[in-house]
């Protein structure tokens, strides 16, 4: 698994106070793991300390309230490792 | 300092938006119902009210910053520390800087000292909305009464 996984889970399992084995790729982070969007929030806020990036998540709640994307685009771990790769690539490009 | 009505702040002396910084002063009154519990006989600030008027200072740099376009509300208070007492007409010098703008919150650091010397200090989070009905009015009201400096 990447590198990028290891650090979300560990920041998801300290943040939220979550069994880090319970935490998989394919983990809904609000449906499978009950992280709620405050605890999210506080996700959001150390993965853009740890990344050096800022998680657009108001466009993705947005998004998902509006229908224009599941929420599993986002919050499925594996999902939002992607983005996150994503995000970082596009700091360093 | 008004305690019982949450008025922390007195005074923004400085306003830094490009830096994201802010400095406002505030006098502890002399008397307070809050002293009659907190202690009796030996009157001092509570710690949260100590967190509160960081709170305050580190939210009127983010509506100032932000134009009053949204509310910061609090959500997180971390290595929160009060270093020595605060009581009745001490003169509190509060300081906070953004740390951090995400999306949808802001985190600040901030302090308060009192003569030169940090008696309180914590980094601080919080959540920004879509002001409330009737909020936005209420919050530029405090903000003209303790001479938040309005955007060029």
């Amino acid at each position: 698994m990447s590198s990028t996984f290891e650090t979300v889970a560990g920041i998801m399992s300290e943040t939220a106070d979550i069994p880090r084995e319970t935490i998989t790729p394919e983990s809904h982070a609000i449906e499978d793991l009950g992280i709620d969007s405050l605890a999210f929030l506080d996700i959001a806020f150390a993965v853009d300390k740890a990344f050096g990036i800022k998680l657009p998540l108001e466009q993705w709640t947005q998004d998902v309230n509006e229908g224009k994307v599941p929420a599993e685009e986002y919050f499925v771990v594996k999902n939002l490792v992607s983005r996150i790769d994503a995000l970082v690539a596009a700091k360093g490009a | 300092m008004r305690l019982e009505y949450f008025e922390m702040i007195d005074r923004v002396a400085v306003l830094d938006l490009e830096a994201g910084r802010i400095e406002a002063t505030s006098t502890v009154p002399e008397a307070s119902p809050v002293f009659e519990g907190h202690f009796p006989g030996h009157p001092l600030v509570p710690g949260v009210l100590l967190t509160e008027t960081m709170a305050q200072a580190s939210g009127y740099l983010v509506l100032a910053r932000d134009g009053f376009g949204r509310m910061p509300f609090l959500m997180a208070v971390d290595k929160a520390r009060f270093r020595e007492f605060v009581g009745p007409g001490d003169a509190l010098r509060v300081t906070a800087e953004l740390t951090h703008e995400g999306s949808g919150y802001v985190a600040t650091r901030a302090a308060i000292s009192v003569a030169g010397r940090k008696v309180a200090d914590a980094e601080l989070r919080f959540r920004t909305v879509p002001f409330p009905p009737g909020l936005d009015a209420r919050m530029r009201r405090e903000a003209a009464r303790i001479g938040l400096p309005r955007r060029p």
